[in-house]
């Protein structure tokens, strides 16, 4: 099989090369490193709200992280909320606090310009139930019961703001797996984790991703306010074989257009959630973390540095 | 020509399957979402809580009230409870609410669910006592009144009568809730010493008559009897004018007759 491939050329001249994972333990940390940074910030998240909550860590006398990601204050300061609550919250017509409003609006402009979805792997606890679900799905081989359309969650987002709007309730805050599970594992466990066993399942044995790729509209709501985000992964098309490995760990697929890429220098969908699953696999370095304005100059400079490099 | 009707038509029946999709998840999303916040018991709200509809469109359920009550009173109802899932209350009979002067858990809410304008703590209205007096102690002729002394509105929203003795028996000392100074903190609740509590704090609208405006208190009554003082019929005018919009009943004391 491997032989196979190496004999394969790529477009560009270069023999594809597939990816391999080090033998040594710092070889293979240092490929882990994005995946244990996000365990690192998701469970440093949960642990300040959890500490505050009940061990009262407090900063300069005041509650250090208070609330939960519905809606918390930093050290008494500085607000921050859930925009897309607040977005339900504001369509059934009531009239809210402007605590609230500035709190969406800091997580607003933080996701909307830097960050793009990067909630979804860096920070939403049920990313880690899905990721394990994902990883426990390859290795059974399990193939999907179902095929699920992954712009399903877009519908299920407007879905969620028509009935905020018919019902004056939050529809999605009701429901939601996601802020059940949080608000659980810091105040108290009840049956909210039942509903985030539903989703391992689904995960598991239904779709491939199918609660982050394809239902969640919190996620959706991300996508669309992250298109803009100054964080993206830059793509190098000089180096790249098309080998398929970044596409083949990447949990949103289609956001790994590499002929669009190519034209852009970027991955460019707001879909992509930063999870930096596909940087470290790629055997040529291809991919790497950038900010959107320095991306065109560091692809000029490198293809001008290795001008050898280029499609002879 | 064909082609064009044909995946028109396509068009049409996937647009009428999606609305169908969406239509009937959404049937479903409410049923659950009605459920959860309209047809559950009453659970008593922190101070200064909207009443229930509009409280429930805007708590954001974060739960900073309750990391902000300093005697861990508030809680938040976790999924499948039969509360409104992930809102702030209190069960008095575990733990009451302690009526904080500052009123901590209303200054921590970032959305208004709680007003914040609650500016004395005596002023909240989070449920009413009420006593069940064929269980209390004190109204079955044992001097208890255990409520009337740990009530955090001394001596106002709960006092100590005096029952006059049927013939031949004792006169008791009852205790009596007064709804227009019962907060519903829930702290007779929580002290009642029968084994189930004998004072209870409900949702006011359970329990409370509303008597129309045409009853008066008179206020010279140290007892506060109520009179029924009707409003005062409409005063007859003999102008024809008039005469022709008086009811008929009215009608009849004109002074017009033959």
């Amino acid at each position: 099989m491997s032989t196979h491939h190496e004999t394969r050329t790529a477009p560009n001249g270069r023999p594809v090369r597939l990816y391999q994972l080090p033998e040594s333990l710092t070889g293979k940390l240092w490929v882990w490193r994005y995946l244990i940074l996000r365990r690192v910030t998701q469970v440093s998240v949960l642990l300040l709200f959890f500490a505050t909550a009940h061990w009262a860590w407090t900063f300069a006398g005041q509650p250090l992280l208070s609330g939960n990601l519905s809606a918390s204050s930093v050290v008494g300061l500085i607000p921050m909320s859930d925009p897309f609550a607040v977005l339900q919250m504001l369509i059934t017509r009531h009239l809210l606090v402007p605590e609230v409003l500035i709190g969406a609006a800091v997580v607003l402009v933080f996701y909307g310009l830097i960050g793009g979805r990067v909630f979804c792997s860096w920070v939403c606890p049920v990313n880690a139930v899905t990721d394990f679900a994902g990883w426990l799905r390859n290795h059974l081989s399990l193939s999907n019961a179902l095929h699920l359309n992954r712009s399903l969650r877009y519908y299920v987002l407007v879905l969620v703001l028509v009935l905020s709007l018919l019902t004056g309730l939050a529809a999605f805050e009701w429901v939601s797996p996601i802020a059940m599970l949080h608000r659980e594992l810091i105040f108290g466990i009840g049956m909210g984790l039942i509903g985030v066993g539903g989703i391992f399942l689904f995960d598991l044995m239904v779709v491939r991703h199918g609660w982050c790729g394809h239902l969640c509209p919190l996620g959706a709501f991300y996508a669309v306010v992250g298109r803009a985000a100054q964080l993206r992964v830059r793509f190098d098309e000089t180096t790249c074989t098309r080998c398929g490995e970044c596409i083949r760990v990447c949990p949103e697929p289609q956001v790994l257009n590499l002929n669009q890429a190519a034209q852009r220098g970027l991955v460019t969908s707001g879909e992509c959630s930063n999870c930096g699953r596909c940087v470290p696999v790629c055997p040529e370095d291809s991919l790497s973390f950038d900010l959107r304005p320095l991306i065109a100059r560091h692809n000029q400079q490198h293809s001008v540095q290795n001008p050898a490099r280029r499609t002879p | 020509m064909s082609g064009t009707s044909s995946s028109r038509r396509t068009f049409l029946i996937r647009l009428v399957q999606g609305a169908s999709l969406a239509a009937s998840a959404g049937l479903v999303w409410t049923y659950v979402l009605r459920n959860q916040a309209r047809a559950t018991p009453f659970a008593l709200r922190p101070p200064g809580a909207r009443d229930e509809d509009a409280f429930h469109a805007m708590c954001i359920k974060c739960g900073q009230c309750v990391n902000a009550c300093p005697y861990d009173t508030l809680r938040l109802a976790t999924a499948w409870e039969p509360r409104p899932i992930g809102s702030p209350y209190f069960l008095p009979r575990e733990n009451p609410c302690l009526m904080c002067p500052d009123i901590p858990c209303q200054t921590a809410c970032p959305t208004g669910a709680l007003t914040g304008e609650l500016e004395n703590i005596e002023d909240a209205r989070m449920g009413l006592a009420v006593i069940d007096t064929e269980n209390c102690l004190s109204w079955q002729g044992l001097r208890c009144e255990v409520c009337f002394l740990s009530c955090p509105v001394k001596g106002r929203a709960i006092s100590v009568e005096r029952r006059p003795a049927a013939t031949g028996g004792y006169a008791r000392m009852v205790p009596w809730v007064h709804s227009d100074h019962c907060t519903g903190c829930g702290v007779c609740e929580n002290r009642c010493p029968t084994d189930e509590a004998s004072i209870r704090v409900v949702d006011a609208r359970l329990v409370q008559g509303q008597m129309g405006a045409h009853y008066r208190r008179q206020a010279a009554e140290p007892g506060g009897v109520m009179v029924f003082d009707p409003p005062s019929p409409p005063v007859p005018t003999d102008t024809p004018a008039d005469a022709a919009s008086v009811p008929g009943l009215d009608a009849l004391n004109l002074g017009d007759l033959p």
